[in-house]
């Protein structure tokens, strides 16, 4: 299969324009006669379903929560970038792209990184007119604040709950569009399969969560706006319900998959307290702006912090970063704690956890400085830990916070099925190897509001496309797979839970797969992984019907998906034999320990082709090409 | 410790329901409330009974996909704190917990303690909104909005809609939450143009969906889990009155 990006050539300021002015339009009294499915109500998947219905076209939406304001975007705290230079401290354009290509480590296509630092700011523009609260100076101007990877003040925050904000102005936009007829809404209504006929994507498979009915929702083109995978992991900081279920049957169904090892782990989570713990709760990187990080230097130090004099204290990262210290990249700061916890120095009851002191900012700065800073931050982390951080530091650890990887996807954000698009976090295109803090919502924004309500015209302008049958023996035969993959779970008379197998396979996944990679470890999870997959579809229980709601009847569905992701991230993982972003290879480290890339040999994006479960899937590559930002070693010395 | 939790077991919409008594044994004192419902959802899986079926996302305390009544009390029995952050050590060895759902008569039961707040969209799409289509928006310092006016707006905004609100009224009023969106959006200049339309809009829908009306009562701001305050609701009111008396919105009398 040849990948063909459909990247504009010439001059990098002028691609998206000259791009959007190419692609061919369709008539505003024709769209109502398309019919899009978009498929999860995050900010990319909200935003383009407003956006789409707003156009004219037909839009039927689909999420799994009870409502679309619940999508998991909701929960990120720090902020949005945009290179708006509202502080006139140099920043621009070119520079946000410059520090995101950086970021991501040499491992994202330019042409999609500048067209996102460009729109980023019509997305600031379009929040605040849908009235997102955004932080104001007391003139009433805009107020920004900066974030790790940058050096310029260009991050847009409402409180420590952007998400929250964001999500709910494109949760606004739809829901007008819902009031006005334009889009029909399906809450609790999960995607299990991908319709496509004749090559073209066509439609998909539900099953209504409160009733059971698997039904077929048909149209032009398909649009999957459903996030990442981190919970493959089961220990992570996505929500509970946030599934691989809708990409990953994509991928079954042809959609190419790129990047998947590219996970990235975020430093600063609550650690887990016990064998019962369902998630981890992720406290914002902005601590670390005044927390010092620290352990005993001493192994199995058992004293409590207060008692441990300075000089035995390793503040590690100012030890061994003394330029950037305490502010190290999210992908440095996690390798180091999990260092020095190998070493078994680590903090608390599990002995899994890093000291966060803020003891030294309170004594400078005075506790009422802190608490304006951080105050909903640490009333956070006092009811979940029930420790007091004015008092004792608190204790950290890294966890799984993101996936670059997805759904490959073209410049205009379609897969490698023509008529599936693929939008956010759940496609792999704009962060490379590693995703810079408070870019995640600027990209779900961009690829919803402004990007894929461009491009997808070009599409149903250009392809002739007979009207879906529901008759039509692709429909019948993916609403007979789902029937058949429910009613085996349902009736495998097995003997241990859905959970008890997600998180042995998380477990296996965060100590092979994890923070640091070695190709010993992710073959012996290569070895491991089709046992327990097929010990799963063996021993695994579920109760009740399929007729009404059965939270365990879903899950079943998402951890089997799990399983087979969990092969391609090891294999993935396996077959990039160097260390980018978060994909660290300890094989491939520089003398300091630091990630070693090798562009010689791997400076492409992998897309990965299913070939059955069990079997090798193929490998292609998308060679990357540097013109602008020139690939270098990131140090943070 | 132990703790003995009386459930509401209901199989669906039809089925009268019943409350059911169940014993968690080593509850750790650092398990958050649903975390321990997981625990006890894993034994009854294994003893083949069907686990409790109950809402939850996040588990941060921001979806507001979670919530139920825990000894009548919605959210449970710390203040500003979703039923996903509060954590056992509130509670002591041998404490009986009874949980609910969330009882209105707009939130219909659907299973167990779950239950359908759609009623909280369609209130939405009848007008919680500023009508503003993708690309037509203004640069972002072209509406200036004083920092006072921003952070009452944030402080309105905050709300999750979890339904706590509805949940713990004696009428059964969504008057908290239709008056937080009210307000934060009237409270800014992009949302003055619709303000009144919207006020008679969003009450009318919340009246057409069977929510009760509001008698001052103030327990929904009580057990609210980001703290909106009741200051809302007189602004709703001041808002719904206005475009009453000047005739804007064609709404049923509120």
């Amino acid at each position: 299969m040849e990948l063909d990006s459909k990247c504009p050539t010439g001059p990098i300021e002028t691609r998206w324009d000259r791009h959007q002015f190419s692609l061919k339009l369709v008539n505003p009294a024709n769209k109502r006669k398309y019919t899009i499915l978009v498929v999860g109500t995050g900010l990319a998947g909200g935003s383009a379903a407003a956006s789409l219905a707003e156009l004219g076209y037909n839009v039927k939406c689909f999420c799994f929560q009870d409502s679309p304001r619940r999508a998991h975007s909701i929960a990120a705290q720090g902020g949005i970038n945009a290179a708006k230079n509202y502080h006139n401290d140099g920043d621009s354009v070119y520079r946000l792209f410059y520090d995101t290509v950086k970021g991501g480590d040499f491992r994202a296509r330019e042409s999609n990184v500048y067209r996102l630092a460009q729109v980023s700011l019509n997305i600031i523009d379009q929040c605040v007119a849908q009235g997102v609260p955004f932080a104001r100076e007391y003139s009433g101007y805009l107020d920004n604040r900066s974030f790790g990877g940058a050096q310029v003040s260009r991050t847009f925050y409402a409180r420590g709950q952007t998400g929250q904000q964001l999500l709910l102005g494109a949760y606004q936009a739809l829901e007008r569009q819902i009031g006005a007829g334009a889009v029909e809404m399906f809450p609790r209504t999960e995607m299990l399969d991908l319709i496509v006929i004749d090559g073209h994507a066509r439609g998909i498979v539900t099953r209504d969560l409160m009733t059971g009915k698997i039904e077929s929702h048909l149209g032009d083109a398909v649009v999957l706006g459903t996030g990442g995978y981190g919970n493959v992991y089961y220990l992570s900081t996505n929500a509970k319900g946030s599934n691989a279920t809708a990409i990953w049957r994509a991928y079954k169904r042809g959609a190419l998959f790129g990047n998947p090892c590219f996970t990235q782990i975020h430093p600063t989570c609550i650690p887990v307290s016990g064998d019962y713990q369902s998630k981890l709760t992720l406290m914002s990187e902005s601590l670390r702006n005044d927390g010092r990080v620290w352990v005993p230097a001493k192994k199995d130090d058992t004293r409590p912090a207060s008692q441990i004099p300075e000089a035995e204290r390793d503040y590690y990262l100012e030890r061994r970063y003394p330029s950037f210290g305490n502010l190290v990249p999210r992908d440095v700061a996690s390798r180091n704690a999990k260092a020095v916890c190998d070493e078994g120095r680590g903090v608390g009851g599990t002995k899994l956890a890093v000291y966060l002191d803020l003891r030294d900012a309170i004594d400078r700065l005075g506790k009422h400085v802190i608490k304006e800073r951080y105050g909903n931050l640490i009333d956070m982390y006092e009811r979940i830990a029930g420790e007091d951080p004015y008092q004792e530091p608190m204790r950290i650890y890294p966890a799984i916070h993101y996936t670059m990887g997805g759904l490959w996807v073209d410049y205009n954000l379609m897969s490698t099925i023509p008529g599936l698009y693929v939008i956010g976090e759940a496609n792999f295109s704009d962060h490379g190897a590693n995703r810079l803090g408070a870019s995640a919502l600027m990209q779900g924004l961009a690829d919803g509001y402004f990007v894929l309500p461009n491009t997808i015209n070009d599409y149903v302008a250009s392809t002739k496309l007979e009207k879906a049958d529901a008759n039509n023996a692709a429909v019948r035969d993916a609403e007979e797979q789902v029937l058949q993959t429910t009613s085996k779970l349902l009736h495998n008379k097995g003997t241990r839970s859905v959970d008890s197998f997600h998180r042995e396979l998380g477990k296996l996944m965060w100590e092979y797969c994890g923070m640091s990679r070695t190709a010993e470890g992710l073959k012996l999870a290569l070895s491991k992984i089709p046992g327990l997959r097929e010990q799963y579809w063996r021993e695994v229980k579920v109760l009740g019907s399929g007729e009404e709601l059965n939270q365990s009847l879903e899950k079943a569905g998402r951890v089997a998906d799990f399983f087979e992701l969990a092969e391609l991230i090891c294999l993935d993982a396996l077959e990039r034999n160097e260390s980018c972003g978060g994909h660290f290879r300890e094989e491939y480290q520089t003398p300091e320990g630091e990630a070693a890339r090798d562009d010689a040999h791997y400076s492409y994006a992998a897309a990965w082709e299913f070939r059955g479960v069990g079997n090798r899937p193929d490998l292609h590559k998308e060679p990357l090409t540097f013109e602008y930002v020139h690939p270098a070693q990131r140090s943070y010395k | 410790m132990k703790i003995i939790l009386h459930i509401w077991r209901q199989r669906n919409a039809d089925d009268k329901g019943r409350m059911a008594r169940y014993e968690v044994p080593n509850v750790n004192e650092h398990m958050s409330f649903l975390e321990m419902l997981d625990v006890l959802n894993e034994d009854l899986i294994a003893k083949d009974e069907e686990p409790v079926a109950f809402d939850h996302d996040c588990r941060e305390g921001i979806c507001g996909m979670c919530g139920s009544m825990v000894n009548g009390v919605a959210h449970g029995p710390k203040p500003g704190t979703t039923l996903c952050q509060l954590h056992m050590r509130f509670f002591k060895d041998g404490d009986e917990l009874y949980l609910e759902p969330w009882r209105a008569r707009a939130f219909p039961i659907v299973k167990d303690l779950v239950v359908d707040r759609s009623a909280f969209d369609r209130v939405m799409a009848a007008g919680g909104f500023i009508s503003v289509a993708t690309g037509s928006a203004p640069d972002g310092n072209a509406i200036l909005v004083p920092k006072e006016d921003a952070d009452r707006a944030m402080d309105a905004a905050a709300c999750i809609g979890c339904g706590a609100c509805v949940a713990m009224c004696p009428n059964a009023s969504a008057s908290l939450f239709l008056a937080a969106k009210i307000s934060h959006l009237g409270l800014l200049p992009q949302g003055q143009p619709e303000r009144h339309e919207r006020a008679v809009a969003m009450v009318a829908q919340a009246n057409q969906e069977l929510f009760g009306a509001c008698t001052n009562i103030g327990e929904c701001e009580a057990v609210c889990p980001k703290e909106i305050k009741l200051e809302v609701i007189a602004r709703m009111n001041h808002d719904f009155l206005l475009a009453k008396l000047a005739g804007r919105g064609a709404a049923e009398e509120g």
